[in-house]
């Protein structure tokens, strides 16, 4: 029986350093060759070290998440194996220098050696022989003027940080693990820190997210927004959706997007001031009889409005085609220019995101938009007993330059009443 | 005269506040530094600078004399004299170089000099009294850089005999007797140099030993060449003050009054702040003794008024003043820094020159650090004995754990010079094994720093 060192291996070009990610096997174990001893996370990848004899594992390098050099012992197994590897010296690496105050490894057992529990040591991340001495409270740690600089301004405190180099110094390539780690997180799992993040990226706008911030800096610096928040019950509505989608055959299916805007149809027909463009440069406004219904969709590229045609001769099922085949027109960007202007009036939905209320800015120059929220069920009081229901909330934002505060929340009421009674929409009022 | 604004307003354009506002320029910082005299403060116009070139003079006119005796070289001379005003002519010619070359880099920076002494109105505001009348200055940042002074004893008060180091430095004629009151290194620095120009010089030191600030072991030598210098050494002596006829120093040591003739009585007990007579007083800043308090990014207790130099406190020392109004103008630029050095050296100008960095032995053992340290004297320096200067050594000071460089001090000829290493040594937190495997060049002095470094590893080369 003898007791061999398993050193790490060279696990790839450049690789002068990895990170125990998982130990397949603990002190005392049996482990046959080939068997997994350990992951391991070099920069690149994770890897896994095979044993490369039978024996029982007497001593681990270090715990998960510690950083150990390539070519410093990983694990010492007893084995009676003859394998050509070199016995563990008696005179383990680490001991070199003074100052370790580590519990040395049992060299050459000859009879099995209780489990030692390793002390958390940080000096194991040392790729040199070389020991970190212990820094005590308050001690200044041990570095070059151009390194305290640049940790400065890096947000990183050194005393935090294991240096590697001679009396545990740190050096830049310290350092420059600790820059390497995107999340700022530096050190091993149990003695977690966290450096400030300095680094600052620069985006260039241009193109259609240039429009995009150009268009809404015009609303918004023009434009004064009353926003008014109203809660829908669209249960009876939803029910109409489900049994239209039931039968629905080939056609596309409902969303409830058709229906807000034949809902918008409707109440603009008592409200036509909600249905217009204001040139404010000019000084009119232009009401429309045709509802030409933008509809705010979300792309890869960000945000763009198509539009649906005159709304008030579709039916659902066309405003339903003709919305797939725009958003998707939208999204693969085909659309035509026609297709995203003319807008007269504007519906935007963050769908399931669509939260309880938002603030909408107006597709200037029109005066209006109706934002839609996110449909929960919820108790209703129907005078009795609570009942669930399908609840959800609309916010629109209206030019108050243009459309009083009176106005707005009666045009609001319109449009509850009218997806609240879905059999209004469809049968006029 | 109209109000002037700027972002950054130096008072004193010392060491301290003209490096803070060179800086300060370069970086685009619109900055006004106020000075009624020539830029340089004291080190420039009457201290480090002109003193250095006294001594100069007077080791050059020693050698002379040492030459007309006999000597290991075997050089003859005949009786040399100095013009002594043409020496400080010389000196002054520097000294105008010196504050010219400020002036210009001041300019080049894009900073205003007004020429003027300021005065406080708040903390963000003060007057400077020019010769064209009252200018009011407003400032986002202020740098308080006024240096200090020679302390003024009671019992002997500046003027006639008895001269600070300002005067001694603008002295006419050598005085035929010249007594030193205090053996600090501004005192042992300028009593050398006079006594070897020919002063009858005698050093009184209330301590029990000159350089007081430094281990006995460094201030050895120095006091050995001050008994071959011929100078007289009262340590453990208080001055008393003027005899009644004006033509000695009264001192006393155990209890018995000595009577030192001296046609110059030189003070040099230490320096104070310069912080009262121009309305700081009024700020209600927060102090540490003398000093204002500031904490590791110069800053005072009152918001963007910052604090450099020698109103600071200890070490008072120009590379110090220095270095903390680079740090502050990057700061008031809005970059990260902070006091984070390591090491301030400290030479001291006498013959030999003594240096001393980081901690001393006593300074580790306070701190409770164990260390193992290494000398090497200069006796055993081919370079050394090729000069004719075997006095002195290089010890080195490391922790006994991890072998960091703590501290290096040394005391020989010209061993100033050797200052950078030593500094960069520590400041880089290098540790014994850094010293000992870097070649030094050979036959240099320098070889001692390495040296002392494998002493202290316990496998010296050459000892």
């Amino acid at each position: 029986m003898k007791t061999i060192a398993i050193k790490l291996p060279d696990v790839g070009e450049g690789v002068t350093e990895v990170e125990i990610v998982e130990w397949s096997v603990k002190v005392g174990d049996e482990v046959r060759e080939d068997d997994v001893l350990a992951a391991v996370l070099t920069d690149k990848a994770t890897v896994e070290i095979p044993s490369l004899c039978d024996g029982k594992i007497t001593w681990v390098a270090a715990d998960v998440g510690e950083v150990l050099a390539v070519g410093s012992d990983l694990v010492r197994i007893e084995t009676s194996d003859d394998v050509n590897i070199e016995e563990a010296s008696s005179e383990p690496e680490e001991t070199k220098t003074p100052p370790k105050a580590e519990a040395n490894p049992e060299p050459k057992a000859e009879k099995p050696v209780a489990a030692k529990p390793m002390v958390s040591k940080p000096a194991a991340a040392a790729p040199s022989s070389s020991a970190s001495a212990p820094r005590a409270e308050g001690e200044a740690p041990l570095a070059s003027p151009a390194v305290r600089h640049r940790a400065l301004e890096g947000g990183i405190d050194l005393r935090q940080v294991v240096g590697t180099g001679p009396a545990g110094r740190i050096t830049q390539a310290d350092l420059d693990r600790v820059f390497a780690n995107p999340t700022g997180q530096i050190g091993s799992s149990n003695n977690l820190i966290r450096r400030e993040l300095t680094g600052e990226t620069d985006i260039k706008i241009n193109g259609l997210r240039k429009k995009i911030a150009e268009k809404m800096s015009l609303a918004n610096e023009r434009i004064p927004h009353i926003t008014i928040v109203e809660e829908v019950d669209v249960t009876a509505i939803e029910e109409l959706r489900a049994k239209l989608n039931a039968d629905r055959g080939d056609k596309p299916k409902l969303t409830l997007l058709p229906f807000i805007s034949a809902a918008l149809v409707e109440a603009v027909k008592t409200h036509p001031e909600m249905n217009a463009h204001y040139y404010d440069d000019e000084g009119f406004v232009r009401r429309f009889e045709g509802v030409h219904a933008g509809i705010a969709t979300m792309t890869d590229n960000g945000l763009i409005v198509p539009v649906v045609r005159h709304a008030e001769a579709k039916s659902v099922w066309d405003t339903a085609s003709e919305l797939a085949r725009l958003s998707t027109a939208a999204r693969e960007g085909t659309a035509k220019r026609d297709e995203l202007s003319g807008s007269t009036i504007t519906i935007t939905s963050l769908g399931p995101l669509g939260a309880i209320a938002t603030t909408p800015i107006i597709n200037h120059p029109e005066v209006a938009i109706v934002g839609v929220n996110k449909m929960v069920v919820r108790p209703h009081w129907d005078g009795a007993e609570f009942v669930p229901r399908k609840m959800m909330n609309i916010s629109s934002s209206f030019d108050h330059r243009i459309i009083d505060g009176w106005d707005a929340a009666v045009f609001v009421q319109r449009l509850k009443t009218l997806l609240e009674t879905p059999a209004l929409i469809f049968m006029g009022s | 005269m109209s109000d002037k604004k700027c972002k950054l307003l130096v008072i004193g354009a010392g060491p301290g506040g003209y490096v803070c506002a060179i800086r300060a320029g370069q970086l685009g910082i619109e900055t006004i530094v106020v000075e009624e005299k020539e830029p340089g403060g004291t080190c420039l116009n009457v201290g480090c600078i002109p003193s250095k070139a006294v001594i100069h003079a007077a080791n050059e006119f020693e050698k002379a004399v040492h030459n007309t005796t006999d000597n290991a070289l075997g050089i003859r001379a005949e009786a040399p004299s100095i013009d002594f005003s043409k020496t400080i002519d010389w000196k002054d010619g520097i000294v105008k170089r010196l504050t010219g070359g400020v002036s210009g880099l001041l300019k080049k920076a894009g900073v205003e000099h007004i020429r003027g002494r300021a005065n406080f109105v708040d903390g963000k505001a003060i007057e400077v009294t020019t010769s064209n009348g009252v200018q009011r200055i407003y400032a986002e940042n202020v740098v308080i850089a006024t240096g200090s002074q020679a302390v003024e004893l009671p019992f002997l008060p500046f003027g006639g005999k008895i001269i600070s180091s300002t005067e001694a430095l603008e002295l006419q004629k050598i005085p035929k007797k010249l007594a030193v009151v205090g053996g600090g290194y501004i005192g042992l620095e300028l009593g050398m140099a006079y006594a070897k120009l020919g002063a009858k010089v005698t050093v009184v030191e209330a301590e029990s030993h000159i350089l007081s600030q430094y281990d006995k072991e460094l201030s050895k030598p120095v006091e050995k060449r001050l008994k071959e210098l011929g100078v007289t050494l009262h340590t453990s002596t208080k001055a008393k003050g003027m005899s009644k006829d004006g033509k000695s120093l009264l001192v006393e040591a155990d209890g018995k009054e000595i009577k030192i003739a001296a046609d110059k009585v030189l003070v040099t007990v230490g320096r104070r702040p310069n912080l009262s007579g121009f309305g700081l007083e009024d700020l209600s800043m927060k102090m540490s003794g003398p000093f204002l308090s500031i904490d590791e990014k110069c800053q005072t207790s009152m918001r963007d008024v910052y604090a450099i130099g020698d109103v600071t406190g200890e070490p008072m020392l120009a590379h110090r003043a220095m270095a903390q109004g680079e740090m502050v103008a990057e700061l008031v630029a809005g970059n990260k820094r902070v006091w984070d050095k390591r090491c301030i050296p400290a030479v001291c100008f006498t013959d030999p020159e003594v240096v001393s960095v980081g901690l001393s032995v006593a300074d580790a053992k306070a701190a409770g650090i164990e260390v193992i340290k290494g000398k090497f004297p200069f006796v055993a320096s081919g370079r050394a004995m090729s000069t004719e200067r075997e006095d002195g050594f290089v010890q080195v000071i490391a922790r006994k754990d991890n072998h960091e460089v703590l501290g290096i001090h040394g005391v020989g000829a010209e061993i100033s010079e050797m200052s950078a290493s030593f500094s960069l040594a520590i400041e880089m937190a290098s540790t014994l094994e850094d010293l000992a495997l870097t070649i030094q060049a050979h036959p240099t002095r320098g070889e001692a720093l390495q040296e002392a470094a494998l002493g202290a590893l316990g496998h010296a080369l050459h000892i």
